[in-house]
């Protein structure tokens, strides 16, 4: 494998040597990007318990409750549309601020039930 | 809001009890990193102009031969980093104020060993291991001690710690609501050294980076691991620009500002390696490829052993290829990381190696300059294209996740070489693997400084208004736990250590208030073996509890060994039973030399009695010793052995102002006996009230004038500007001045 690389690199060597510092510099910069591209995508769409809990804690709930707050909206399944989110809704139907929502689900996520028509 | 402090008085200790009080009401006064505000070129400073320094602090202490240039403390341009984490923060925060006197002006704080791997928010204030756990108490009371301590000295002090591992978001928020001024956030560094899922490490981090910079949050990359791991760090440096490269370009799109990104940057090796030849291109190169990002110098810590001396040398070589380079932040390391945990005074060794070396390398670049014709231009290039190259084959293998699930990084062979001995990460494995959920349409997050796809309803100004405000923009709204085990907490520490902070109760300390370690330096003159086990025996016997040898230099494999072994104390000194002597206020230097001058003084000095001892008193005399002669003193030396009576004569013949006698040997009291003749002898020969008597000598003690009725008395250790301003004062009281 290693021979086959060094060899690999002697031929974009012979390539690379062509350009100049700045181009060198851009050619850098445009790889970078290309690798992380798909990244950012990647997380542009998806979230994690740490960020749900991250939306929670900016709402003004404590780390305490946030993770369990955030465990049982993503046992529910919830997870998807954002413990925030989550929240709003539930504090909407329930008639009570967004904290108080929270505590709700602590005392039982059953509340989580139907929540949002499509999610089974 | 709470209540505010009284600035601190530099004569008394930080009142931590007083600091803990009202947490709960505590907010930080601003946000966001402060860079040092550079004084023009050729900014005087005592004697000297300077090309690269900042404002000076109100309160500080300069390095020791500051006192020979009028005390000058120049500090320069660039932010100077110390870490601090003993796993008590209540004692870190007296240490933070000490190297903020000495010219610190960016606190890292290190975590607890295992909190990345800790699911979420730690509170309370644990106790921690190898550093600190991080929590709201934590870092409100180090901020608010922090803010007291910038006023005292006159500068900014800017706050750091790490957003890593797998709770970053949630340690993201909690640093931009409390007012952490800079952080450590890098995916790569969870990845490769924290196995936390590579997916799960680079979807937090965007998040975490967009919280970092809606509060202008300073980010420092985690590449230099990359050669602190490595076997042969000096062999990553093409892989070192792609790790820097991808979490630059990461933190670009997640919203971060160029200038507040910083590479964290090492010299790969150090000495014996020719350390210079090989770092400096990297160094070049990296600055090359990096244009208008900031610069962190980190030292190199990777070769480093017990011995602190070595270990300075390789900082002041780091230290100049900053120099010969691009600086913006410079980190410290303290001298004796190689062997223990630091204590207290390698933070402030450290810092003054950075302020000593640059001091003495300021304004270097306008007298010489890199010569890139030659081999700095040729290894930088080399450097560079190995580094776009090791991208090049990235991309061919399917991009990043590939990459490093071949082992890419952390390979100590050169690039394209491989060792085969690189971390490997699965996709799939690490902590926390398959942990990421997808964003349904519409996913939504009602609050601010957050990052990717999010459905907020129509007509909201601010992302939090569906939610009536986050705690980013209403700070009141953050909610703080003070404490969840009240017995592993800083209320018991600071209970257990209160005699040593508040009360009369003195022990020597490396740490932890109280924690009673000393350490001793000694040469045995034996092998290493016997030189080890002989080393503890000494300690033993000297009473110190725990002996541990912590560094040992061979002088000669028979010879003998330099030796240093730490050990406890556990009795206590109490302060109320200690005497201070009293201190002399001595005249100013030029107000001495005029006295001496106005009255052409003289004296006449001897050893008295049957006394051959010369050294002392030619130390006092002396010019080259700093002696009277160097104020302009005229002195008639009579040699040793000299009758009382003689000295008397001769101060009458030569019209001498005062009388200088030196005495060491003491049986049967003679030199008391020596210094009573003098006086009574000066009396009946009625020259009392016009010469000034002084005597001297190793078992002479300042008390003992009065008793015997000298002018002055002095002991072991006297300067000559001592013996003058005697002299001129004695003089001055009789009015013979």
């Amino acid at each position: 494998m290693t021979d086959e690389r060094i060899k690999q690199f002697e031929i974009r060597h012979e390539r690379l040597k062509e350009l100049s510092d700045e181009e060198l510099k851009a050619h850098f910069w445009d790889l970078c990007y290309k690798v992380v591209d798909p990244i950012v995508e990647l997380a542009r769409t998806h979230t994690s318990s740490s960020i749900e809990r991250s939306i929670l804690l900016r709402m003004g709930i404590n780390s305490h409750k946030s993770h369990g707050i955030v465990d049982a909206i993503h046992q529910a399944g919830l997870l998807g549309k954002g413990a925030g989110h989550v929240l709003l809704k539930l504090s909407e139907k329930l008639g009570m601020d967004v904290k108080a929502a929270g505590d709700a689900i602590l005392e039982d996520k059953e509340v989580l039930n139907g929540l949002f028509a499509e999610v089974k | 809001m709470a209540k505010k402090m009284k600035p601190l008085d530099p004569n008394e200790k930080l009142d931590i009890e007083a600091i803990l009080e009202d947490l709960e009401d505590y907010r930080p006064p601003r946000k966001g990193w402060t860079w040092r505000k550079p004084l023009p070129k050729d900014t005087q400073i005592g004697p000297f102009q300077y090309k690269q320094v900042s404002a000076p602090l109100k309160n500080s202490l300069p390095l020791p031969a500051a006192k020979y240039f009028g005390g000058i403390d120049p500090q320069p341009e660039c932010v100077i980093t110390t870490e601090i984490a003993s796993g008590r923060f209540e004692d870190d925060i007296r240490r933070m104020r000490m190297a903020a006197w000495h010219g610190a002006d960016h606190i890292m704080v290190i975590r607890t060993a295992g909190q990345s791997h800790y699911d979420g928010l730690i509170e309370g204030s644990p106790e921690g291991i190898g550093g600190v756990p991080i929590t709201r108490k934590q870092l409100r009371a180090t901020r608010k001690a922090l803010d007291l301590i910038e006023d005292e000295v006159g500068r900014p002090i800017n706050f750091h710690s790490y957003v890593s591992g797998v709770a970053g978001p949630d340690i993201a928020v909690l640093f931009a609501e409390e007012g952490v001024n800079g952080a450590h956030q890098d995916p790569q560094y969870n990845v490769l050294y924290r196995n936390v899922n590579m997916v799960r490490s680079f979807v937090d981090a965007a998040v975490a980076k967009k919280l970092m910079a809606s509060v202008d949050m300073l980010q420092i990359d985690g590449a230099h691991n990359a050669n602190a791991t490595a076997r042969e760090a000096w062999k990553v440096m093409p892989e070192l620009m792609v790790q820097h490269g991808i979490n630059a370009a990461f933190s670009l799109k997640a919203g971060m500002k160029k200038e507040l990104i910083s590479l964290s940057t090492v010299p790969p090796t150090a000495t014996p390696a020719p350390e210079v030849f090989l770092d400096l291109p990297y160094a070049v190169a990296l600055r090359e490829l990096f244009p208008g990002f900031k610069m962190r110098a980190q030292m190199n810590t990777k070769y480093m052993e017990a011995d602190p001396r070595e270990v300075t040398v390789t900082h002041a070589m780091n230290l100049l290829i900053s120099r010969l380079t691009s600086v913006d932040i410079q980190s410290t390391i303290t001298p004796d990381e190689g062997r223990n945990v630091p204590w207290h005074y390698n933070n402030i060794r450290g810092i003054q190696t950075v302020k000593q070396t640059w001091a003495g390398l300021d304004g270097i670049n306008e007298l010489v300059s890199l010569k890139m014709d030659g081999p700095l231009g040729e290894m930088s290039r080399d450097i560079r294209e190995r580094a776009v190259a090791f991208l090049e084959e990235i991309i061919e293998v399917g991009g990043y996740f590939a990459a490093v699930e071949k082992g890419f990084f952390v390979d100590s062979a050169q690039y394209p070489e491989r060792s085969g001995d690189g971390i490997a990460r699965d996709g799939d494995g690490g902590v926390a693997a398959n942990s990421i959920v997808k964003r349904d349409a519409d996913y939504m997050a009602p609050v601010c400084g957050h990052f990717g796809n999010n459905n907020l309803p129509e007509g909201a100004e601010r992302a939090c208004d569906p939610v009536g405000g986050c705690t980013l923009c209403h700070p009141e709204l953050i909610a703080y736990i003070d404490e969840l085990d009240t017995e592993d907490s800083v209320a018991k520490r600071l209970e257990a250590t209160y005699p040593y902070r508040k009360g009369n109760l003195i022990r020597p300390e490396v740490e932890w208030a109280g924690d009673g370690v000393v350490l001793l330096q000694m040469m045995i003159p034996d092998n290493e073996d016997y030189a080890r086990e002989a080393g503890l025996e000494v300690a033993r016997h000297m009473g110190l509890k725990d002996p541990q040898v912590i560094n040992l230099m061979v002088l000669h494999p028979a010879e003998g060994c330099f030796l240093e072994v730490k050990g406890k104390v556990y009795f206590d000194i109490d302060r109320t039973t200690l005497k201070i002597p009293e201190k002399v206020e001595l005249l100013p230097e030029e107000e001495l030399r005029e006295a001496v001058k106005k009255t052409s003084l003289t004296v006449v000095a001897g050893t008295v009695g049957e006394d051959e001892h010369s050294v002392g008193l030619r130390e006092i005399l002396d010019i080259k010793h700093g002696g009277i002669e160097k104020y302009g003193v005229k002195y008639h030396y009579l040699g040793t052995s000299v009758p009382v009576s003689k000295m008397i004569d001769a101060a009458i013949e030569t019209g001498a102002n005062a009388i200088l006698i030196s005495t060491i040997i003491s049986h049967n009291n003679v030199h008391r006996q020596q210094m009573t003749k003098l006086a009574e002898l000066a009396t009946e020969k009625g020259i009392r009230d016009k010469v000034v008597l002084i005597a001297g000598g190793t078992q002479v003690t300042p008390e003992m004038a009065a008793e015997t009725g000298m002018d002055a008395t002095f002991g072991r250790g006297t300067k000559g500007n001592q013996v003058v301003d005697s002299i001129v004062k004695a003089m001055r009281a009789r009015n013979l001045l």
